[in-house]
């Protein structure tokens, strides 16, 4: 560790100043000199693309609005419950879940840098990394969940949650009205990124386009 | 360390910047910046918190000045110069110094789902017994460190509510400095908003922090 060294000297000075070509230059680098394999690169590119993402979380909150049994093992240990639906892996390796009721509202943040659930949620929307959200949602979170269009009573209970350890939190939304009859995979189309990041409620059915 | 990147409660930075049907990558260069982070992680010169520490190591003017994933392109740079993946002569030059030896990348395409998938779990084991309870209270402690540390600024000096124990955790406040894994007990530590913020805030509303023993002090 090089202590005050480090934080006053940085090579990254010395790549280009337009992001993409420091980009291009590091990645010829890198692959010239056998240190990254460029097909890992489209592999890692692909899957956070493609195959990872908020549809995830969205089967596992359907899953437990429908199995109460599921439900009770998805609160009681996240981590494990989600690896049941063969969603492990990277930024989900601890996981806890946290219900919403009509009166609780739980949020998520990583005030630090950009904690998330890539596991469930793939990778956080930009909003999720900016300095406007991980200032202010500790501080005043009612004045932005208004911004994002939840107004909720003084009566409602907020509680935060700054993910700064390695645990990572999924919001659990609460069930939309009218929806007792909904299948699964039909429940699964009304959970959004933002309501399990618990800055949305879950879609009603009336505005899914169902 | 009390970085500008430790951001909790700063006022000034406007509204949400709340964007429609966002894409994954904004910039095909953001998506080779993530794949190029997780691919040189793979040499395992560095850790998470490092990483982390790296890109809280920036200048504040810097740090605030580049967008996410330029941050991480300027950590991910330093790290390997300071771990000699890369030299500064190559940077300068944009290719291999003339006696670097060709090496053979530790993830080729074939294991990349599989390390996902694995992710790095931070849980250990650990015969020391943990020094809270649920229900127990605590005050953190009042610390100030030049190097990485996961207490929040906003959250010194505290008390608070233990509400929930994860077991034994890599420590990240000694992993981030190169001092080993040192697992620690981890801890959801509830605060009422106004212990926080003051009046101003709502009696209701709370903020939940995951902090590590050596944060704590019982009140």
């Amino acid at each position: 560790m090089t202590g005050d060294n480090h934080i006053h000297d940085h090579p990254h000075s010395l790549l280009p100043s337009d992001p993409e070509l420091r980009v291009k230059t590091l990645e010829s680098l890198l692959v010239d000199k056998g240190l990254v394999d460029p097909a890992a690169l489209e592999a890692y590119i692909q899957v956070y693309s493609e195959e990872v993402g908020p549809m995830n979380g969205a089967r596992v909150v359907a899953r437990a609005w429908c199995d109460p049994d599921y439900h009770a093992r998805l609160l009681a240990d996240g981590t494990a419950a989600v690896w049941e639906l063969g969603y492990s892996g990277r930024q989900g390796e601890h996981l806890k879940v946290v219900e919403n009721s009509p009166e609780l509202q739980n949020v998520v943040v990583c005030t630090l840098c950009s904690c998330y659930p890539w596991a469930v949620l793939g990778l956080p929307p930009a909003w999720y990394k900016s300095s406007a959200y991980r200032a202010r949602v500790v501080r005043e979170p009612r004045a932005v969940l208004k911004e994002f269009g939840l107004e909720l009573s003084e009566d409602v209970e907020v509680r935060v949650w700054d993910s700064t350890s390695e645990m990572r939190y999924l919001v659990l939304p609460e069930r939309p009205q009218g929806t007792e009859d909904w299948s699964e995979e039909a429940l699964a189309s009304l959970v959004t990124r933002d309501s399990m990041i618990g800055v949305a409620k879950a879609i009603e059915p009336g505005r899914a386009g169902q | 360390m009390n970085g500008v990147h430790d951001m909790g409660g700063m006022h000034g930075f406007g509204p949400i910047p709340i964007e429609e049907d966002e894409p994954v990558f904004h910039e095909d260069w953001e998506a080779k910046v993530l794949a190029m982070t997780l691919a040189l992680a793979g040499w395992q010169r560095w850790n998470l918190d490092r990483s982390r520490y790296a890109r809280e190591a920036l200048p504040p003017a810097a740090y605030l000045s580049m967008s996410y994933y330029e941050r991480w392109i300027a950590a991910l740079v330093d790290l390997a110069v300071e771990n000699g993946l890369l030299s500064r002569e190559e940077l300068r030059e944009g290719r291999p110094a003339s006696d670097s030896e060709r090496c053979d990348p530790p993830v080729p395409a074939e294991r990349v789902r599989d390390i996902l998938s694995r992710g790095g779990p931070t849980v250990r084991e650990t015969s020391a017994h943990p020094r809270f309870s649920v229900g127990d209270a605590v005050r953190t402690r009042n610390i100030h460190p030049a190097g990485h540390t996961r207490l929040p600024r906003y959250a010194r000096d505290k008390c608070g509510e233990v509400v929930l124990h994860h077991g034994a955790h890599v420590f990240a406040d000694a992993h981030a400095m190169g001092q080993g894994e040192q697992p620690q007990h981890l801890y959801t530590v509830r605060f009422a908003a106004r212990e926080l913020w003051g009046d101003q805030a709502s009696p209701k509303d709370s903020v939940h922090i995951d902090l590590w023993e050596p944060h704590l002090d019982a009140q």
